[in-house]
């Protein structure tokens, strides 16, 4: 194996990575605040169609990428409404917001099925991206690739590191606590849900504006699950999101590398196909299994309606 | 909503009455159903089936009413939506996807006096007929353009299920770009689903890293093309022309067309002489063309593709005639033969000339 094909091997987990790393990072500080909203794949729908079409328009990057953040916002703001004003069953409301999303999306996306974008050239990063063989990799990136790590860090620091971080694991670990101290539970449950919508949107953005800039229904393709499973297998902890994410784009990458070099693989394709899941939950599980530690980065009070008293 | 309903109501009023007075019934059109698997969109293996039932309906104006259900999954579903058709008395039912054949089979048995057709399986019944296209013969000139073209001698193909429909279609590729390039390989990366945008893209990445600098899919979005057009290399299209993702990089495409096969059975079904057949048209029939050739392709070789797509409608050209070897240099087919439809419809194995491995069963 030369240094090309690892450049590109590299390259290409770390661009499968990323919708799934936004999406399951913006997850996972929702469910850090208590709340379960399994609507991602619904949200990234929307948010990508939304962007495709607000780019196609304005012929703006941004306008559409932002485009798509709001319609994620606006498909969570759905959620919360029913979940946290209305009480309702969050995974209930999450799945219906999943179906709902997906078809909505593809209604909307009816006339944009034709429509191309031009491609998005990468930003190369001086110096950096003169590294041999990981230079190229990481340092020749779409923008929204840095901007999933510079959230990475900003979620790290925001959780563990700010007092609001602290305010917000607080009310997922116990609402009434929070409450009886005098902090907004409902507000900060729908501020990180929102958060969670916007992130989710952008998620979608990055799949119809950078990664495929095409639209078609059911592009998603389950990704938006996955980034919700992520989150579960990773005991709500960033950097093993991030290592999640990365684990499943590259050992789907490298099955793909595997089986165009020619090797006796001796296997059938769809074993192959769902080895990125089966590695995925295998290794997280067994970085995860001291059970006591799980049982601390899980917040209690997830997925339980809660309506202040008085 | 409403309007579809009373809609639906006055066909089946219409319907009715026509029944009751014979006479009516040859003014009033005829109610002619298609299912397909996915949305129509605007490329693709539903969009194709689309043109061809406008087609049909234009070729036979006034004689019959076409209506579609679209985006039918596979599965409890497509019975309902094909009881629903024979139910509100279409004449004739076309099933456009694999995965509704015991499905239609099971009604068809319901429904004796309805002519029920299906798309690429293999099960009949005494109303019911299959029919498919020989999509091979596309791929074997479009395996010329590719290994004629080739400057690394390198191919690709994404491809999505290891089925005989597919495997045909790589074989076809990989023996009518050696009978030009005799150096040329092909690598083939199974995404393993008919339709996901990125694992297509990733894979056509990845084929091209490793040096195809032509590639083409089976599978059914446009992200193959894309990639291709982004990465500087050319692409061959399926379905449909998708020459407009992909200017430069879209050498042509491989299509199949419906339009005349549907107007011949609806027009047997209309005079009451149709029977049921199983159908493999091709080249002859007008199921399978080229999308116009990208101008890139010298001129003395899009003569030659011209000369072979006529060789293949005279019926002269045949891909798959010997000697055809398999990729562990087994011969199959002795020169001077022709494998039977019979074995093309077994295919499981590749042809010399394919590097990959194919993932066992």
């Amino acid at each position: 194996m030369d240094g090309n094909i690892i450049t590109s091997i590299l390259f290409a987990t770390v661009v499968a990575g990323t919708p799934l790393i936004i999406v399951a990072l913006g997850e996972l500080v929702v469910e850090k605040s208590g709340v379960l909203n399994l609507g991602a794949e619904g949200m990234m729908s929307v948010g990508a169609i939304a962007a495709f079409a607000v780019t196609l328009h304005s012929g703006n990057l941004w306008l559409g990428v932002g485009a798509g953040m709001l319609a994620g916002v606006a498909m969570a703001l759905l959620f919360a409404f029913v979940a946290l004003t209305l009480l309702g069953n969050q995974v209930a409301t999450g799945l219906a917001l999943s179906i709902l999303g997906v078809g909505l999306a593809a209604f909307i996306g009816k006339p944009y099925e034709s429509e191309v974008l031009q491609a998005v050239p990468p930003i190369r990063i001086p110096f950096l991206a003169d590294i041999p063989v990981i230079g190229e990799a990481l340092w020749n990136q779409q923008s929204l690739v840095y901007f999933s790590w510079i959230l990475f860090w900003a979620v790290l620091w925001f959780l563990f590191r700010s007092r609001a971080g602290l305010v917000l694991r607080a009310v997922g670990e116990s609402p009434s606590s929070a409450h009886a101290i005098g902090y907004p539970v409902i507000r900060i449950r729908y501020l990180a849900t929102l958060f969670g919508g916007a992130m989710a949107g952008l998620g979608g953005a990055f799949l119809s504006v950078f990664y495929t800039p095409l639209w078609v229904e059911g592009m998603v393709a389950g990704r938006g699950w996955i980034a919700v499973a992520l989150v579960v297998f990773a005991t709500w902890r960033p950097l093993r999101v991030l290592l999640g994410a990365y684990l499943f784009g590259g050992v789907m990458v490298s099955q793909l590398f595997i089986q165009g070099s020619g090797l006796d693989i001796n296997m059938p394709s769809q074993f192959l196909s769902s080895l990125p899941y089966w590695a995925t939950i295998i290794v997280l599980v067994m970085i995860s299994r001291n059970r006591n530690l799980v049982r601390l980065n899980a917040p209690v009070s997830l997925g339980q309606p809660f309506k202040p008293e008085s | 909503m409403k309007t579809r309903i009373q809609r639906f109501i006055t066909a089946g009023l219409l319907a009715t009455l026509a029944g009751f007075s014979g006479a009516a019934a040859a003014a009033e059109p005829a109610s002619i159903g298609f299912i397909y698997v996915s949305p129509i969109g605007d490329a693709g293996w539903t969009y194709q089936h689309d043109q061809g039932r406008q087609e049909m309906e234009k070729n036979l104006a006034g004689k019959v009413k076409t209506h579609y259900v679209e985006n039918v999954a596979e599965g409890a579903d497509a019975e309902r939506v094909i009881r629903e058709m024979a139910e509100r008395g279409d004449k004739a039912i076309f099933a456009t996807s694999f995965g509704y054949m015991n499905y239609m089979l099971k009604v068809s048995k319901k429904y004796p006096k309805t002519a029920f057709l299906h798309a690429t399986g293999y099960k009949m019944g005494k109303n019911m007929g299959i029919y498919n296209a020989r999509f091979y013969q596309g791929r074997y000139v479009a395996g010329v353009i590719a290994g004629e073209m080739s400057k690394s001698n390198k191919l690709g193909y994404v491809a999505a299920f290891p089925i005989p429909e597919v495997l045909q279609g790589i074989n076809a590729f990989i023996k009518g770009a050696r009978s030009v390039n005799p150096e040329a390989t092909l690598s083939v990366i199974w995404v393993n689903s008919w339709y996901d945008p990125g694992k297509e893209r990733e894979a056509a990445l990845t084929l091209i890293s490793q040096g195809a600098d032509v590639v083409t899919h089976h599978t059914d979005s446009t992200a193959v093309v894309q990639a291709a057009e982004e990465k500087g290399v050319y692409a061959i299209g399926y379905h449909s022309d998708m020459s407009k993702y992909g200017p430069n990089a879209h050498l042509t495409a491989v299509t199949h067309h419906w339009g005349d096969y549907y107007t011949k059975v609806v027009e047997q079904v209309l005079a009451g002489t149709w029977k049921p057949e199983s159908f493999w048209g091709g080249y002859k029939e007008g199921m399978i063309r080229l999308a116009p050739l990208n101008p890139v392709i010298p001129e003395a070789l899009q003569k030659r593709v011209a000369q072979m797509e006529a060789d293949l409608k005279a019926g002269t050209l045949k891909p798959f005639a010997g000697p055809v070897v398999t990729q562990d240099g087994k011969t199959l087919v002795k020169a001077g033969e022709v494998m039977s439809d019979h074995d093309l419809e077994k295919m499981n194995y590749y042809l010399e000339g394919v590097t990959s491995k194919l993932p066992k069963k």
